[in-house]
């Protein structure tokens, strides 16, 4: 590195220098901001509502007859810190697999949403629930009465995920 | 030894060879669904296509030449299958050419046409050849949009397989396993096309004692073990190479743990004893040996008269007591096949240094109706070899009866039993036996009726949580590696380790199993050994089998490092190698070969481009 280059400061003009012109404007972006609208809510009074990209506390989808979960271990085997633990059984459904044990360690998951993006069942997403206080270690691991939420009410998350296909298998070959 | 050529790279294979036999065994992978070794190859999945010519000749018999002088090749018009195509002398083959590969991607596409999206729920996700391939051969895209086949997914074959028709790539492996090597033909391909399936002959079942092998013979997902089901997936599991504790044929066998438990044992390939199978009965040994009904720790009788779990140093003083408190004369031993050479040559020592006047009794167990033509033998413990070659000159010629009233006239005032329940094997005569003793010792890894009216219980580790070696019934010693930690064992340095075994804390629910309080019979008897004053200085197994090489002759200069690396040797043969054979392995990716494909998928990828 060439030492004898001017400094940022040696090339400052002199009104730049005297840095007053720049203090004037950004408390003008203070003021402009101190009339106009609120970012900011008064939150445990109010609540915070966000929309479906918002990445909460990852749940089951439980439809109409069943969960969808089919056990399969995916997300357990893609979370990186190792929350989740998975045991399957057999069911006389359809799919013939279900999960007889799932937990989550709330203290381990670090909301990275990876385990939505591997399930190949869209079975287990991400929901707006951002409030997860607990009192001692093992309140923090959920087990499937915790975790399964009906899918009327992660309609949000579904439609934005439907929307915004995250990965497209690259073709390896041209289709000729 | 005709030498081929594949891609150009020369090959001695062996007269009589098919190209594909020949690949692998020089560590060339091509890729094969319906070819197997030990059966006949009927070439139908056509996943293994390849380019096969011979030097061409001109008419006076000599090889044409190109202006560099290289023979000139013809090769035919369409491609072979190369598990059916026999070596020949100047053979050229070429796998990794666009034509190969283009059919390799169609033969792909045409069976993954009707096969269902079923990895998530099938327990052969992880391991499946369709799934490799369709990650190695395949073009990686469906065209395919139009509405799948169905099949039953439920077809109950026999008391340990399930088939679901709509996994099946219609191979035959298991039609030919059953025809071929059963000699139990029940099942057959039914109907024609995309609606081929295969059914049972009606009033059969698929019930024979070696049924379940079909389950890793199968490529796909389509068999799965009735015991197995769901309960795990592959990729969450270790799996320890070991030996079946079944009878003495010893088959080679991977024990597969999750969560310090056994799930499920499937055959390992070892061409010198089991070849690529095992018995029914053998997979399912984990139930009465190891994971129910055990013994947790140790127990002593107390002056009520019940069982209390007590201390590995209480039990073994009150061992050590009790072997004190009567003349050696009067010291009966039961030993069982169950112990390991290693456990067996303790015993001796300890016989040998502390009660050498006792009397050593082996108790065997035979079976003539488990014994058949193919594995199975009569003699249900295995390691019964081992201990009488160990044991010899110490092992008393003494019928049951003979002991039993030796016990009862008092000649015998302590019977120490190892490794085996009385009762159950010698009925009546061990029932008077147990009750006749003053005083009766017990190590044993499962609770027994002769456990209940034992005055000191030693709870013994199985195969599964010791390392060790089996002396099989041709006298081959095979080595075996725990698979399970136990409480004196905690880690599992040494041991093979699944991802959760390495990954997790000991705060996690997940990250261990329930471990037992079981020592194998060399670690006790070198601990008592300690609290008579003296030390043995036998640290680990090999210190032992060390010690066992040196002393008794059959042994001589075998190791752990070269049993392993020879898959078992056989008792006085270290000096004389058996002729290499190529142990194939239908299913798992080997470690060292795994990078070998990467490179090849890589070289293949780049000459397509
Ligand atoms: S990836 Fe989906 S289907 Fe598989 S176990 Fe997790 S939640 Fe269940
Ligand atoms: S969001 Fe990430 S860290 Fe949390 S459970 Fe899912 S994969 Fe694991
Ligand atoms: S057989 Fe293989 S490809 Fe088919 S569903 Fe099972 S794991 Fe998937
Ligand atoms: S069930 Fe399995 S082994 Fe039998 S034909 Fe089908 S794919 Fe092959
Ligand atoms: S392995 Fe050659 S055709 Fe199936």
């Amino acid at each position: 590195m060439n030492v004898n280059q001017p400094s940022e400061r040696q090339k400052m003009t002199f009104w730049e220098k005297l840095y007053l012109p720049e203090i004037a404007r950004g408390l003008g972006i203070t003021f402009k901001m101190l009339i106009g609208p609120k970012m900011t809510i008064q939150y445990p009074e109010e609540k915070y509502h966000p929309g479906g990209y918002y990445r909460g506390r990852p749940v089951l989808v439980l439809d109409e007859d069943g969960e969808r979960c089919v056990a399969c271990g995916l997300c357990s085997r893609v979370c990186p810190p190792l929350a989740i633990e998975v045991r399957a059984g057999e069911t006389e459904r359809e799919k013939e697999r279900y999960p007889v044990k799932f937990e989550i360690n709330m203290l381990r998951c670090i909301f990275c949403g990876l385990c939505e993006e591997v399930c190949p069942e869209e079975a287990i997403v991400m929901s707006k629930d951002l409030e997860m206080v607990f009192e001692n270690r093992e309140s923090a691991i959920l087990g499937k009465e915790k975790l399964l939420v009906p899918v009327a009410q992660l309609q949000d998350r579904l439609e934005y995920l439907r929307m915004h296909q995250y990965y497209e298998p690259p073709a390896r070959v041209q289709d000729a | 030894m005709p030498t081929i050529y594949i891609d150009g790279k020369p090959i001695e294979a062996r007269e009589g060879q098919s190209i594909l036999e020949a690949a692998l065994e020089h560590g060339i992978e091509i890729p094969h669904f319906c070819w197997h070794p030990a059966m006949s190859a009927p070439a139908n999945c056509r996943i293994c296509l390849v380019k096969v010519g011979m030097p061409r000749r001109k008419p006076d018999g000599s090889f044409e030449t190109d202006e560099n002088g290289n023979p000139v090749i013809q090769y035919m018009p369409k491609l072979q299958p190369s598990c059916r195509y026999p070596v020949s002398e100047g053979l050229h083959v070429l796998f990794q050419v666009p034509e190969v590969i283009e059919s390799q991607h169609a033969v792909m596409e045409f069976l993954l046409i009707n096969h269902p999206l079923d990895c998530p729920i099938c327990d052969e996700a992880g391991e499946c050849k369709l799934q490799e391939y369709a990650y190695f051969y395949s073009r990686g895209k469906s065209r395919f949009v139009e509405e799948k086949n169905h099949k039953p997914k439920h077809v109950i074959w026999g008391p340990n397989v399930i088939f679901d028709a709509e996994r099946c790539i219609s191979c035959s492996r298991c039609i030919r396993y059953a025809d071929e090597i059963l000699h139990d033909p029940v099942i057959d391909f039914v109907d024609r096309g995309d609606h081929v399936t295969i059914e049972l002959f009606p009033g059969t079942q698929f019930d024979n004692p070696y049924s379940m092998n079909v389950i890793e013979l199968c490529p796909v997902g389509a068999l799965t073990s009735r015991d197995f089901r769901f309960k795990a997936r592959v990729w969450e599991m270790s799996f320890t190479p070991s030996v079946c504790p079944g009878c003495a044929r010893g088959c080679n066998m991977y024990v597969g743990v999750l969560q310090n438990q056994i799930l499920r044992l499937q055959p390992r390939t070892n061409m010198y004893v089991n070849q690529y199978w095992m018995c029914d009965a053998g997979r399912l040994t984990q139930y009465p040996f190891v994971n129910e009904n055990r013994i947790d720790k140790p127990l002593v009788c107390t002056e009520n008269g019940t069982l209390t779990e007590v201390s590995w140093e209480e039990a073994l003083n009150a061992f050590w007591n009790k072997l004190q408190s009567v003349d050696a004369k009067e010291i009966g031993i039961v030993v069982s096949g169950m112990l390991t050479n290693e456990d067996a040559f303790a015993l001796r020592r300890f016989i040998q240094e502390y009660i050498p006047a006792a009397t050593v009794m082996l108790m065997t167990v035979e079976d003539p109706e488990f014994e058949d033509d193919f594995l199975r033998v009569r003699d249900r413990r295995p390691n019964t070899r081992g201990v009488q070659t160990i044991l010899g000159d110490f092992l008393a010629s003494l019928s049951v009866e003979e002991f039993r009233e030796k016990v009862e006239s008092k000649q015998l005032k302590l019977v120490w039993v190892i490794g085996e329940d009385l009762e159950q094997v010698w009925s009546e005569e061990g029932r008077r036996i147990a009750d006749g003793a003053d005083t009766l010792i017990v190590a044993a890894s499962n609770a027994s009726p002769t456990t209940q009216v034992a005055d000191l219980v030693l709870s013994l580790a199985t195969y599964a949580e010791m390392e060790g070696t089996f002396t099989n019934i041709d006298g081959r010693v095979q080595h075996f590696i725990p698979a399970l930690t136990t409480a004196e064992r905690p880690y599992r340095w040494g041991m093979k380790a699944s991802r959760w075994d390495k990954m997790g804390a000991w705060n996690d629910r997940w990250s261990h199993g329930p471990q037992r309080h079981c020592r194998p019979l060399w670690q006790i008897l070198s601990a008592t050994a300690s609290i008579a004053g003296h030390s043995w200085n036998y640290r680990k197994a090999a210190d032992v089998f060390a010690d066992l090489s040196q002393t008794v002759e059959g042994f001589a200069k075998m190791t752990y490092a070269l049993l392993d690396e020879r898959r078992g040797i056989p008792l006085g043969k270290v000096d004389e190698p058996e002729p290499p054979v190529f142990h194939y392995d239908s299913h798992r990716l080997k470690p060292e070969s795994e990078e070998y494909r990467y490179v090849q998928v890589y070289d293949k990828a780049e000459q397509w481009w």
